[in-house]
């Protein structure tokens, strides 16, 4: 399967994408220069974490202006997957691929630790290969992570079922501790209504090895392996050991 | 307009230059030097570019090894890792900017580290730093602490490069003078480490990366026509970091280099475009010559003077072939990035500055660089050592039982966790840390080998004020045990010197010991020291900061299968002690906590002692045999096992021997004295006698203290239990003390 790594200038997870793609998934993945205006020939899109043109601005905000992005929105037009991770997902609320806008960590603070987030579906690209209800915990690292939509909007999204996955304790529950940024409603990933544009502030290509403290995020990208041959995945992801990374 | 007289007592003192060294400046010139002249030698002399107060003593440590590819002298050290790759690595301080302007001096200094590293030709991976703070109870500190923070956080997070580790201690000394002292660490291939230097007559000099404004001109306000009091109203105090514009840089100079036309690159930080012109140009034997007007500028009407002195941040001074112009700068349009053309390399050896076409200044490079002044300053035993180091434990009263200390302990924040602290700082972006900040060494993996190298920057300053020599031993021996622990074999350092003013003799001697201890150490140990910084006159109203010979260790893993973390693992597991334990309270976290003394001598220190616990950990990480390993320092042995058990692990039952001490001091020093040279292991059950043995051939005591397992952190002395509390009761004390009094600011904010 073939896999585009959109690159904007200030992108700094690209590499830790095409990793994670060409690595413990052992699919192809292909760098896309933000200036380019075709993604070529692939089957699905990763926007990558980072700052894509600084963000000094609003995270997000001049990425959906790069040249790339009629691409990108054409391809999920057509029902290509598409996979916004942290800066990706700014992006992704940005363009309008997906409802939304993101404040500032209610702390005030950047960010970075591992979470666990609950899966709510199973029937997108990219949780495919997941239980409903499991929890994967996977390194959070953004300062702009609070999750906001108007009420009706997030009414919208609970009844479509596009509340792909939320900030929850250990156990799986939703908690006001488990939540890092402020989240409406814990929510920490969504999906389009079509389903196959999916948007999350969690790092799963950062947790695809246990050397690096966790293999949680592998599921994900298996996932979409799985949604585009049709074919079950390799080994689901062994759980990391939670005693190396608290 | 004015003349104005460079000789004048006023304008040499608003240089900082001496009236010796103005007679050098015109025997050298042969002429007088004009005020462009006079203010590019004021900061290419100055103590922070010149070292001339330290270069004496510098020359002492050792600098060369098998592995060394790279001493001091460039940007960064470099030392061979093996599979044809170099780990690349500096460290720097940037204390005074962090003072005046928390968040933009932290900032700018992780800003100015990165570019060192990638001006070799590395890709930077990883970030340290090493932060020193006045007492938290200060609202004052807690406001600079919180900015100093967000800063490294803001320019690290921003640009990509994980902060893996560090270490912050805390003192009255350092409340209004902090330091903040940046590590960082690429990799380059060996055969492709790019230098700082201009050479090959007619090749094109480039300038690229943000324009030039009046922020960060050395000091010197001058009154005169061309410099005004209203150009220095103009001037921002400190300079503002821009991460967005440095990944740009980052990513266009590592993709230039990659392409064989690139002669030579050199940051600007300190003293601008004037040092790195003139160090390129003597690096390479060569002249260079450029013209200011080519500059591009973010402001109006600045004279070269400020042009040459500007510090403006995420700027690059580089050499191209000729011929290959077009090449490099397709590159940089690329990243929207636009090289200029300001330049060229002559034969000459002089750096001639020009504007549209007028010489301002002709100097030669090498009486900027080479030439430039050394001082042996004079050094004497300070009147306070003697008395400092006097301890009577029978003075202090009967001390507190050991569990009331052992929880003051872990609330103090030197002791405490940094959890607030690093969780603002991304610390797993690239995909290679192994091991989490936190939990000792930073560890990360080298992608498309077997390797991994573990990190780790350390210093007690309170030892090295009470005995410089063997407080900046110590500052060694802890920083290359600490990557021992993780199963890394030291293979390099860098140092950050951070003294008082070396013009007062105590504090020149208190540097001179400890340039001297950490030569002694990092030879007997076979660490080479390949560059560092030396950052002087940290002083408020008169007094100095704890002497601070911060220490940044790199260690090999071979096998990164096989790096050894710090937690316990599993119920039954066998807990060990290595190393000797004494009653040494000198010095000690115990002290300034329970007394608020920083009194004794330090704890002694073997080196062939030390370096022998090192093998042993090494080895017993290599064999797989070590579950867990953590060295013992502030707080001794009781915080060793109790950090052990931070957090979710099983717990901690542990016997320790009791040492002979006076006054009823048996169970404090047993648990918090500070010995050197010990770790705390584990090995799984039915391997005690394997672990035993490997200590013996190297000559480690070694003992079985304890095993793994309870749920509690129950700690004994010879039989006698003296601690004994939950994991998590302990671990909230711990965890939540530094968090605790930040929250506590907000309320009342």
């Amino acid at each position: 399967m073939k896999f585009a790594v959109v690159v904007f200038p200030g992108s700094n997870s690209d590499h830790d994408a095409h990793y994670a793609v060409e690595h413990p998934l052992g699919e192809q993945a292909r760098f896309v220069w933000h200036k380019d205006t075709s993604l070529g020939d692939t089957d699905a899109v990763i926007l990558p974490g980072g700052f894509a043109h600084g963000d000094y601005l609003r995270t997000g905000a001049i990425a959906r202006f790069s040249p790339i992005m009629a691409d990108v929105r054409r391809f999920a037009d057509a029902g290509g997957p598409v996979l916004g991770i942290c800066n990706g997902f700014q992006v992704l609320l940005e363009a309008g691929l997906l409802p939304g806008a993101m404040l500032r960590n209610d702390s005030l603070h950047f960010r970075c630790e591992f979470v666990s987030v609950r899966v709510e579906h199973a029937d997108t690209p990219f949780t495919a290969a997941c239980r409903p209800g499991q929890v994967l915990r996977m390194p959070i690292a953004h300062g702009e992570g609070n999750y906001y939509a108007e009420p009706e909007v997030l009414a919208r999204l609970e009844r479509n079922r596009q509340v792909l996955f939320r900030y929850v304790d250990a156990a799986g529950q939703v908690t006001r501790d488990s939540n890092p940024n402020g989240s409406v409603a814990n929510v920490a990933g969504l999906c389009n209504e079509a389903r196959n544009v999916v948007g999350l502030m969690p790092h799963p290509e950062r947790a695809c090895e246990l050397a690096i403290n966790g293999a949680d995020g592998l599921v994900m990208l298996q996932s979409a392996v799985q949604w585009f041959t049709g074919r079950a995945p390799a080994a689901v992801a062994v759980r990391g050991a939670s005693s190396l990374s608290a | 307009m004015t003349a104005i007289d460079v000789s004048s007592d006023a304008v040499l003192e608003r240089h900082g230059v001496t009236r010796e060294e103005f007679a050098k400046i015109v025997s050298m010139l042969g002429r007088q030097p004009t005020l462009t002249e006079l203010g590019i030698f004021s900061v290419m002399w100055s103590e922070h570019c010149s070292y001339k107060s330290s270069r004496v003593h510098l020359k002492t440590l050792p600098t060369t090894g098998p592995r060394v590819l790279q001493g001091p002298g460039e940007n960064a050290g470099a030392v061979d890792i093996g599979d044809g790759l170099a780990a690349v690595f500096k460290i720097e301080s940037h204390n005074h900017p962090s003072f005046i302007e928390p968040y933009q001096g932290a900032a700018t200094g992780v800003g100015g580290i990165i570019r060192d590293i990638f001006t070799m030709g590395a890709r930077p991976i990883a970030l340290l730093n090493s932060l020193r703070f006045g007492s938290l109870d200060n609202p004052l500190v807690r406001r600079n602490m919180a900015g100093v923070v967000a800063g490294i956080g803001g320019y690290g997070n921003s640009i990509g490069i994980p902060t893996v580790g560090g270490e912050i201690a805390f003192d009255e000394s350092y409340t209004g003078n902090p330091l903040v002292n940046v590590f960082c660490l690429g990799i380059s291939k060996a055969d492709e480490i790019i230098k700082g230097v201009a050479s090959g007559v007619g090749n094109a000099v480039f300038y690229v990366g943000s324009k030039t404004g009046r922020d960060g001109i050395h000091g010197a306000t001058m009154a005169s026509a061309e410099f005004d009091e209203k150009s220095a109203e103009k001037r921002p105090a400190v300079q503002v970091g821009d991460p967005f514009m440095e990944k740009l840089l980052l990513e266009a100079c590592l993709e230039v280099m990659k392409t064989d036309a690139l002669v030579g690159l050199q940051d600007m930080g300190a003293a601008g475009l004037t040092c790195s012109t003139c160090e390129m140009g003597a690096r390479g034997g060569a002249g260079v010559e450029i013209d200011v007007s080519l500059v591009p500028q973010r402001e109006t009407g600045m004279t070269p003077y400020e042009i040459m002195l500007s510090e403006s941040q995420e700027r690059m001074l580089l050499v191209a072939k000729q011929g290959r112009e077009a090449e490099v700068q397709a590159i940089f349009e690329k990243w929207d990035l636009h090289a200029v053309r300001i330049g060229t390399v002559t034969a000459d050896g002089l750096m001639r500055v020009k504007e549209r076409g007028v010489v301002v200044a002709e100097i030669p490079n090498t009486a900027l660089t080479d030439e430039a002044p050394l001082y042996r300053r004079p050094y004497s035993e300070p009147a306070y050592l003697r008395e400092a180091q006097q301890l009577s434990l029978a003075e202090l009263g009967t001390p507190a039982p050991a569990v009331e200390v052992f929880q003051r302990l872990l609330a103090s924040p030197t002791v405490a966790s940094k959890r607030w602290v690093y969780r603002q700082y991304d610390h797993v972006v690239r995909t290679n840390t192994m091991v989490l900040p936190g939990m000792g060494a930073g560890v990360v993996r080298i992608k498309d080998t077997a390797r991994a190298l573990a990190l780790s920057v350390d210093c007690n300053g309170r030892f090295v004020y009470l005995d410089p020599f063997v407080g900046a031993q110590l500052a060694v021996a802890e920083a290359s045990r600490n990557v021992a622990c993780a199963g890394g074999l030291p293979i390099g350092a860098t140092n950050c010197l951070n003294f008082g003013n070396p013009q007062k003799p105590d504090i020149m001697w208190q540097f001179v010991r400890a340039v001297e201890g950490i030569g002694a150490a990092c030879r007997a140990l076979d660490i080479p020291i390949t560059g560092g910084n030396v950052s002087l006159y940290n002083e408020t109203d008169g007094r100095g900061v704890l002497p601070t010979p911060v220490l940044g260790v790199v260690g090999l893993i071979e096998d990164a299968s096989r790096v050894v973390r710090r937690l316990f693992q599993t119920t039954g597991d066998v807990v060990l002690l290595l190393g000797e334990s004494a009653c040494e309270l000198g010095g000690s976290e115990y002290l300034k906590v329970a007394h608020g003394l920083v009194r004794g001598v330090p704890p002694r220190l073997d080196l062939a002692r030390e370096a022998a616990l090192q093998r042993v950990l090494v080895s017993g990480a290599a064999q797989g045999l070590f579950k867990s390993a953590h060295d013992c320092a502030e707080g001794g042995v009781a915080i060793t096992l109790a950090e052990c058990c931070f957090s979710g692990t099983p717990g901690v039952e542990a016997d320790v021997p009791p040492v002979a001490a006076d006054a009823g001091f048996g169970d404090i020093a047993t648990l918090f004295g500070e010995s050197a040279s010990r770790a705390v292991i584990s090995v799984a059950a039915g391997r005690e006698q394997e672990a035993l043995e490997l200590a013996r051939r190297e000559g480690v005591p070694a003992l079985v203290v304890g095993r793994v397992g309870g749920g509690r952190v129950r700690l004994s002395v010879g039989g006698r239990c003296v601690v004994d509390e939950s994991v998590e009761t302990a671990e909230r004390v711990w965890d939540g003390a530094i968090a605790a009094r930040f929250e506590r600011q907000q309320t009342v904010a």
